[in-house]
């Protein structure tokens, strides 16, 4: 598949999706769909399962022994909860960046090789060198951190890490990136450095980003789908979103009122 | 605080002075507790210490040996088997005679003149004789351990008035200090003779390779074990009734004295498999039963206290669970583990009751080769020297308690290390 921006492709679809934490219903019925080299924005207040939706995607809920998915959510056309997929192609396809910077206590390069690494991604340590440097320069951290790969990642500022672990998903040239709050851990300078660099992403990948700074899901999103207790309430382009909100609990959250 | 309008911070003033009075008298009571504490174990390691560190040193005598060919080889043929059971104690008894010409007269005499010189003389003599059969036909000054009540009086620990020797015995003593043929050395035997009836021959080679082969066996079997079971338990097991009764009984394992796992020993690995009795094999895999249950709970203690953040980032980046947790958990967890396993050797290293259990508690004089034969271990020394008689015995027990407490320190301090080394921050 070769798109250039702007076709609208559907990349993701999600129908029906149901999930539930032991009893507790935490999405339901959530009909939503993602295109391709678009940046999506999912916002809502605490607790409205916009992470829970997020990870559904990547099948990281598959981790959480109570966690339950229901539903029907297609990559490309084809059921990622089908028994028959494997999720180490998955979640290869699919890359994740989380909430708080969480490097591997390893050296930087080291960081940035290990998905190429696990899945030969490489042929000699040459071609390792040229996808460590390049996933490095294109998360925006290669001139920062080119004299010292092998310097421990834990050692880098806040901002740095989360930059590193944004390389470390695109080393692996993932399809679709999920950013989960992203900044919430950042100060305004290394956020507005993330927000830059997610907007140049979305020129090679399709990224859906997970904020509660409805700013952010303004400047940095092409479409924003807002939760709230479980229900995706509104999907549609950001611009209309945030001027022109249909549902009343929409409105109440992007002016303040709830969340 | 009995005007409700008065200030808050002139009642917060007022209450001040008793506050930090309160705090100086807990800091107080926490420098007295370790203060305690560091004298108790002052006073433990000093008393064993003052008792242990006569075992360094023992008298040996000084004899002018004559290797009689018609006491040692009257065929002269030089056969191994005709020298080593020869009449060493003729020989020991000739020197002494040389010494004391007039003693030898007397049975009675003679018999007290050899009280004098250890048993382990003429095995001494023995050796010497074996190592070169061209000493036969010779006579050399050879120094012989004298008998472990003559190294308590010459160490000053039995007054010369005791009563254990007699007037004769004490100027014979008192000719050959003159004549410069007692002195005191290294008490080499003490680290290199497996254990002996005569506290002058007894030492803790015998006991130390016990340990070690017991160890090593603990060693090689629980910890494999172990940390493959809790890794399965933490990392991939289901949360459900079968897990949760297998974590009670861990836990409730760990918690079992371990006379019981010497018994269970005893049935099984000895009753029902047929196993040698007193071989540190025995010993071992007893000891890694009761090693087991620490080994798999602090490997999950370690496994649990990493991030979970690091292995969503494998997983996320498409690793495996195995991957994730070979490529990252675990090695972050290895210091604990290996801390809380070095601890675990450490305890198996000082436990008595199940080795008494299934017999490593005998009396065995050869130092062993391997974990197949029979063996004592440290703490079953220190046991079996407590229980002994003779008053020489005594100082033995205090300087095997030293080398026990040295290599658990030594274990421990590895442990520490370990962790100090290898601890990684995130």
């Amino acid at each position: 598949m070769d798109m250039t921006p702007g076709d609208l492709v559907t990349k993701l679809t999600a129908r029906g999706v149901n999930v539930f934490y032991d009893d507790a219903h935490a999405l339901k019925q959530v009909d939503l769909d993602i295109r391709a080299h678009e940046v999506t924005a999912l916002i809502g207040p605490s607790g409205c399962g916009k992470s829970t939706f997020l990870r559904c995607l990547n099948r990281m809920n598959d981790l959480i022994e109570i966690c339950r998915v229901e539903g029907d959510i297609r990559l490309d056309g084809e059921d990622i909860y089908d028994p028959a997929v494997d999720l180490v192609y998955l979640r290869a396809r699919i890359g994740m960046v989380f909430q708080k910077p969480n490097p591997f206590p390893k050296s930087i390069y080291d960081n940035v090789a290990y998905g190429p690494k696990i899945h030969g991604l490489a042929r000699s340590r040459g071609d390792m060198d040229e996808i460590v440097a390049s996933s490095l320069e294109r998360a925006g951290l290669w001139e920062e951190v080119k004299d010292r790969l092998e310097a421990p990642a834990t050692g880098l500022s806040g901002g740095q890490q989360q930059r590193l672990c944004i390389a470390r998903a695109i080393a692996v040239r993932p399809e679709v990136i999920l950013m989960d709050e992203p900044c919430s851990s950042l100060d305004p300078i290394a956020t507005a450095r993330i927000e830059a660099l997610i907007d140049e992403l979305k020129q090679n990948f399709t990224i859906v980003v997970v904020t509660h700074s409805m700013q952010q899901a303004a400047r940095v999103s092409q479409r924003t789908a807002f939760f709230h207790l479980g229900d995706l309430v509104e999907v549609g382009d950001t611009d209309t979103v945030f001027t022109k909100p249909v549902d009343p609990r929409t409105e109440a959250y992007i002016s303040g009122r709830i969340g | 605080m009995t005007d409700p309008r008065q200030s808050p911070s002139v009642a917060i003033l007022a209450s001040l002075p008793r506050r930090r009075r309160a705090e100086a008298r807990f800091r107080l009571y926490g420098i007295a507790a370790i203060g305690i504490a560091l004298g108790f174990l002052i006073l433990l390691i000093g008393a064993i210490g003052a008792q242990g560190v006569g075992a360094v040193t023992q008298a040996e005598i000084a004899l002018d040996v004559t290797f009689e060919q018609s006491v040692l080889d009257p065929s002269g043929g030089r056969d191994p088997e005709t020298l080593s059971t020869a009449n060493y104690r003729a020989v020991v008894r000739a020197a002494l005679g040389d010494i004391f010409p007039e003693a030898v007269r007397k049975r009675r005499d003679r018999r007290r003149l050899m009280e004098l010189v250890s048993v382990g003389a003429a095995f001494e003599l023995r050796r010497l004789v074996l190592e070169d059969p061209a000493v036969i036909g010779r006579t050399m000054r050879v120094w012989v351990p004298a008998d472990d009540e003559v190294d308590m009086l010459l160490k000053g620990a039995t007054a010369r008035d005791s009563g254990r020797f007699t007037e004769k015995q004490l100027s014979w003593l008192d000719r050959l200090e003159a004549e410069g043929r007692i002195r005191s050395t290294f008490n080499w035997r003490f680290f290199s003779n497996g254990d002996s009836r005569e506290p002058e021959l007894a030492g803790i080679l015998g006991a130390i390779s016990g340990s070690f082969f017991a160890l090593m066996t603990c060693l090689v079997l629980s910890f494999p074990l172990g940390v493959m079971a809790a890794i399965y338990l933490e990392e991939f097991a289901p949360r459900n009734r079968w897990t949760d009764l297998i974590e009670i009984n861990i836990n409730n394992l760990a918690a079992v004295p371990s006379i019981v796992f010497g018994l269970l020993g005893l049935a099984v690995f000895l009753g029902l498999m047929g196993l040698a009795r007193s071989a540190p094999l025995v010993g071992g895999m007893v000891l890694a039963l009761m090693t087991l249950p620490t080994i798999i709970i602090v490997t999950r203690a370690s496994l649990g206290a990493v991030p979970p953040s690091i292995r969503e980032a494998a997983i996320g980046l498409g690793a495996s669970r195995v991957q994730a947790m070979l490529h990252h958990t675990l090695p972050l967890a290895m210091p604990g583990i290996m801390t809380g396993t070095i601890i675990g050797m450490a305890r198996a290293l000082g436990e008595l009751a199940p080795l008494i259990m299934i017999g490593m508690v005998a009396f065995i004089v050869d130092v062993p080769q391997g974990p197949l034969d029979p063996a004592s271990a440290l703490p079953v020394q220190i046991y079996i020297w407590a229980d002994s008689p003779e008053r020489a015995f005594a100082e033995k027990t205090a300087a095997a308690i030293i080398v026990l407490l040295a290599f658990l320190i030594v274990m421990n301090l590895t442990a520490v290390i370990l962790r100090w080394r290898f601890e990684r921050r995130w």
